[in-house]
């Protein structure tokens, strides 16, 4: 009877990923330096269990918990398990990565877990004051990782100005928030959504105010521009296993805030922030595919990738259909499983100190390792879009969703710049094939590394060619 | 599945399957390999397509047709690939099988020690199939498959020694020249899709009628019949295929291939592929008397005036691929009279003395080791007897001699326009008729030559001479019988015939265009016919160009050059071929080599590659450049970015 209601209680995750996390940190104090693979297979463990338990829970019916401040409904189970499965490939590829460059392993499993945790706070938040300490405890764990390489410079860089902008956007959303309280004189989501429905026209001055910060401080978080300027120097400076986790994971749960704030939040505004959106889109489309085309550090690349992809996400959310928010989240989702490969990638390239960030590294890569190699094209023709790769069907469905609401402009202005983008893709693919290699040795890696990796691509691939099953689940999360 | 339609798979697809086997192994596969399983497949598919003339023709098979599959469909519409199997396409069958069976036998001693030996006997093999699969389709989609895989194969054949600069120039020629006319096939096939709404023969042909009533308009304040219009554009494709005026010039050219290719692809089947597609649409060309008009003409010119050209060439198989270009004259311009089934015979008879005139033109120049001049040959009958036999043979036939196969297809040509009221029929009838004395004459001129006269060869060559292997000499036998005696036993069954004949209902005539008919009023049996002709017109021209042959080449050897000094401005316009090569070579080839630099070097690589191409990327790349100097690195700019960003959404909004 207890296992059943702790079974079907919609919190349960976050409740064992606490307690697990818990027992991880005490775990750790006592291990010894040498033995630090008990943490990580802890922390695995943690990861699957809550893994599972959102699986278990998929099919509980939308409830609200905590006085309405907690929402367990069908995005929040995607979203979740989408979060939790990514944060195990990372833990996997992370793994040697941080070994080798003797980054604290304890500290860099724990940091994540927490991190984990805040997303799926955030994820699930459905009160401001929720969702804001989703956000801190998702964020605050990442300024310490992309830090946790303590002899290197550029990392201190790299964390101090996502340190520093973090606080500024968090302020930002903060202050937004209490707009919306002064507004509406309620934190909970349902019933913002309900005052903002009938307001009188002084409040809604105040309501668009709120809406512009929390809007800077919901995109700071996704990274699209004009709020994107931690990205690149983020991405580039920390640790190739810290870019990693910030570039996947984190842009899910930042979507999650848009669907929960703007979405759900406030639908009565949605002429306005379409109207912030579309600026937004195209100022990151148009900024990311080109400056990303110069880049000559691999990290860098991604990240202005990253910005243009965020970018093309938000096409399908400022559609404003129930499909174009299916179609944001499919992005998303996709997004994030080519970056894990793309980012993945690199961290297992990086062999022994010789770091792997130069887009000339890659050269000749077929020759030394002709299956990774594959995977890598598999992921590079993904982001750029095209078929039967997944990001195809992901560009196909944010544009669909626009044509559907009439904003052929925005999706032939879409389309220029994919084929802009593809330019810096297809070099990488030209690099690794047409070129021939500075380094001759072989890469050898562990086999689990090699599976993993694989299956994260070859989803690329299959996702692409089967892409239903996961379109049909996005689609449920928006069902009206 | 039925029986016919087993045996049609089994004869179009043995020739494919053996060229497959030896195109795709070349390298594995020995020579013997190769020629066994291409000169099987074709045999197979010989002796199938006899059988399946026997029943269709004799046995009295009903006509049949078949969609075998759906090739595609878009929307309401859908193409099959099917089969029509009638008097016409059956026998068109064996006569394909038979003289490509042949060809390759022959080839077997000829092509010996060649280097491409599997690739050529692939080609020949890939040709047959896609010749059996024009002449034996149901609908003009499969007839446009058949027609453009001759005339690859044709193109690869030509160039098949392509390290010869002379045979990588004809091989383009002939793919281009042919590119012309087939430009107008695929415009009529559009027309007729787009007015019929479908590609099958038999609706086509249904709907025939009313589409001579119907007008379209090409250009402005224009009314032409459609059907017309289809017409002359099917035919544009059958000048380029079949080598009409001025869409010939490419055939000469094509003598650079191998010889069996000039009597197999350039003289018996590929180029009658046109006038087999002119008598397989006479339910279309019957309604349009215009069509029949241009028909009549350009064959009937072509017919005299590329014969003219044969006497002054001495290549001895440039003679006969002129006399080719000349006889296709005639089997058009018979189709223009509507006397189809005279065209088709005299595409039958010459398909066997064509063949054989070339193949022992080859036996010739194997003997010779590969001279093909006539002036530095002479007197070769004395090394060669059975060659010079055949080539007597053959020469006869084409001269229209009685009693020769060539005697009884022509007559009945010349017969058919003289009887002929259509438009162009008188100008057309003294075409023909002295197109007989030239083609006489030229033939002869080049016979006297080769076997008569003294010895012209070096010592080397004159001590290498003698009678070629017995793969060579026996098609030549086997083709020197019916090239005799064909005429003599199917010109009855094939003309005259009150049922029909041997083509039956596979053609249709108009009661009033039926000068066959009226012919075989007087016709009383082959042997009459040709006692009769001793009194006729063409014979006394044939033995008149026979006898000046020998005049000018035996009596006076000198005369020649007397005239060749005389007339020099006449000899000077026929050595030029009329100025058709060099009209083509000025305005088509070096006008739209000017053409394509402009727009080369202006179109694409200035506003194209340069502009647009390069020029976009440029941009892009600046844009980059530009916009990468705004992440500045430093902290303060970052943030300073933020409000400023912050602003512009309000602004953006509250504006």
């Amino acid at each position: 009877m207890l296992f059943e209601t702790i079974l079907t209680y919609p919190a349960t995750p976050e409740i064992f990923l606490l307690g697990m996390t818990c027992i991880v940190l005490l775990a750790d104090l006592f291990i010894k330096q040498q033995e630090k693979k008990i943490t990580y297979w802890l922390s695995q463990f943690a990861l699957v269990g809550t893994a599972v338990l959102v699986l278990l829970l998929y099919n509980v019916p939308s409830t609200l918990l905590f006085n309405g401040s907690f929402i367990w409904d069908k995005t929040a189970a995607l979203m979740q398990f989408a979060i939790v499965a990514i944060n195990f490939f990372i833990l996997i590829y992370a793994r040697e990565y941080i070994r080798e460059r003797k980054i604290p392993q304890g500290e860099y499993y724990l940091l994540s877990l927490f991190s984990v945790l805040g997303m799926l706070v955030l994820v699930s938040a459905y009160s401001l004051l929720t969702l804001y300490l989703g956000l801190e405890l998702l964020s605050l764990p990442l300024y310490a990782m992309v830090a946790l390489q303590r002899d290197s410079t550029e990392c201190a860089e790299a964390a101090m100005k996502y340190f520093v902008t973090g606080a500024l956007a968090s302020g930002m959303l903060l202050y937004g928030l209490s707009m919306f309280y002064g507004a509406t004189q309620s934190l909970n989501i349902t019933e913002i959504a309900q005052v903002t429905s009938n307001l009188s026209s002084g409040q809604e001055l105040m309501l668009i105010f709120g809406l512009v910060f929390i809007i800077a401080g919901v995109v700071f978080k996704l990274g699209a521009a004009p709020f994107h300027m931690w990205v690149p120097d983020v991405y580039q400076g920390a640790p190739t296993s810290v870019t990693l986790f910030v570039g996947t994971a984190p842009k899910i749960a930042a979507l999650a805030m848009v669907v929960r704030l703007l979405i759900e939040g406030t639908p009565a505004l949605v002429h306005q922030w379409q109207e912030v959106l579309i600026l937004i889109a195209v100022l990151s489309i148009a900024l990311g595919n080109v400056v990303a085309i110069v880049q000559s550090n691999l990290k860098r690349m991604l990240s202005y990738s990253a910005i243009a992809h965020v970018g093309y996400m938000s096409l399908g959310l400022l559609a404003a259909t129930p499909d174009g928010y299916a179609s944001a989240l499919f992005y998303m989702l996709a997004y994030a499983l080519m970056s894990l490969g793309a980012f993945g990638m690199l961290v297992l390239l990086s062999k022994s100190g010789a770091e792997v960030d130069k887009i000339g590294d890659l050269r000749g890569l077929n020759t030394r390792n002709p299956w990774l190699a594959f995977m890598l094209l598999l992921v590079m023709f993904s982001m750029a879009g095209i078929p039967p790769m997944v990001g195809f069907f992901a560009k196909l469905g944010v544009l669909e969703a626009l044509i559907g609401a009439h904003m052929v402009w925005l999706a032939t202005f879409a389309l220029v710049f994919a084929i802009i983008g593809a330019y810096y893709y297809l070099n990488v693919v030209k690099v690794m094939y047409f070129e021939e290699p500075e380094i001759q040795y072989p890469i050898v890696n562990r086999p689990i590394i090699n599976v993993a990796i694989s299956v994260n691509c070859l989803m690329v691939l299959w996702l692409g060619m089967f892409p239903s099953g996961l379109i049909d689940l996005c689609r449920a999360a928006f069902a009206m | 599945m039925n029986q016919l339609q087993t045996i049609i798979y089994a004869i179009v697809l043995f020739p494919l399957l053996g060229s497959t086997i030896v195109g795709l192994w070349n390298k594995k596969i020995s020579c013997r390999g190769a020629h066994w399983v291409t000169t099987i497949g074709v045999a197979i598919s010989f002796v199938l397509s006899l059988y399946l003339c026997y029943q269709i023709v004799f046995a009295g098979v009903p006509t049949y047709n078949f969609n075998a599959y759906i090739w595609g469909g878009s929307g309401s519409y859908q193409f099959n690939i099917g089969f029509l199997l009638d008097n016409l396409s059956t026998t068109m069958l064996v006569v394909v099988n038979f003289v490509s069976l042949l060809v390759h036998i022959y080839s077997i001693g000829y092509m010996r020690e060649d280097d491409g030996y599997q690739r050529f006997f692939s080609y020949i093999s890939l040709f047959t199939f896609a010749m059996l699969m024009l002449v034996s389709a149901n609908n003009f989609l499969q007839l446009y498959f058949g027609w453009e895989g001759v005339g690859l194969v044709s193109y690869l054949l030509i160039g098949f020694w392509f390290k010869k600069e002379t045979a990588n120039f004809g091989s383009l020629k002939a793919f281009i020249v042919n590119r012309v006319g087939d430009f107008g096939f695929i415009l009529g096939i559009a027309a007729v899709f787009n007015y019929v709404g479908n590609v099958d023969y038999v609706s086509v042909f249904n709907i025939a009628p009313s589409l001579a009533t119907q007008t379209m308009t090409v250009f402005p304040h224009t009314h032409w019949s459609v059907l017309t219009v289809i017409c002359i554009l099917l035919f544009i494709g059958a000048m380029g295929k079949s080598a009409q005026m001025p869409l010939h010039v490419w055939l000469p050219e094509s003598m650079e291939g191998p010889t069996p290719i000039s009597a197999l692809i350039h003289a018996a089947t590929m180029v009658t592929a046109g006038v087999y597609m002119v008598a397989r649409m006479s339910p279309l060309y019957e309604f349009s008397e215009v069509a029949l008009s241009v028909v009549l003409i350009v064959g009937a010119t072509g017919a005299l005036f590329t014969g003219i050209l044969a006497i002054v060439q001495n290549d001895i198989k440039r003679v006969v691929a002129y006399s080719t270009l000349s006889q296709l004259g005639y089997m058009v311009a018979a189709l223009g009279v509507s006397a189809y089934a005279a065209g088709i015979f005299h595409l039958f008879t010459h398909a066997f003395f064509k063949a054989l005139l070339f193949l022992a033109a080859g036996s010739v120049i194997i003997a010779m080791h590969h001279e093909q001049d006539m002036r530095k040959m002479g007197n070769l009958r004395k090394y060669m007897p059975v060659t010079y036999v055949c080539f007597l043979i053959g020469a006869l036939a084409l001269a229209a001699i009685p009693p020769f196969a060539g005697f009884y297809s022509k007559d009945a040509i010349i017969e058919a326009i003289h009887h002929a009221l259509i438009p162009g029929a008188s100008y057309a009838y003294y075409c023909v008729l002295l197109g007989t004395f030239v083609t006489a004459f030229y033939i002869f001129r080049a016979f006297f030559l080769v076997f008569h006269t003294e010895e012209r060869m070096d010592e080397h060559t004159r001590a290498g001479l003698r009678e070629s292997t017995w793969v060579v000499w026996l098609p030549l036998v086997l083709l020197a019988i019916p090239s005799a005696i064909a005429g003599i036993f199917l010109v009855g069954t094939i003309l005259y015939s009150p049922t029909g004949g041997l083509l039956g209902t596979s053609i249709f005539i108009l009661p009033q265009n039926n000068v066959l008919a009226s012919l075989a009023i007087d016709y009383h049996g082959p042997l009459l016919l040709a006692l009769d002709s001793v009194f006729s017109l063409p014979c006394w021209l044939a033995v008149g160009g026979i006898f000046v042959a020998w005049l000018l080449y035996i009596k006076f050897p000198r005369a020649p050059a007397y005239f060749v000094e005389k007339f020099s401005l006449i000899y000077k316009v026929l050595l030029a071929k009329y100025g058709f090569d060099d009209f083509n070579q000025v305005v088509f080839a070096r006008g739209s080599l000017k053409l394509a630099k402009v727009f080369f070097e202006v179109g694409d690589v200035k506003i194209l590659d340069h502009d647009l191409v390069d020029g976009s990327g440029r941009f892009i790349a600046w844009c980059s450049a530009n916009l990468r100097k705004l992440q500045s690195g430093y902290l303060y700019h970052y943030a300073f970015a933020m409000i400023i960003g912050v602003l512009v959404l309000l602004a953006w909004l509250l504006w």
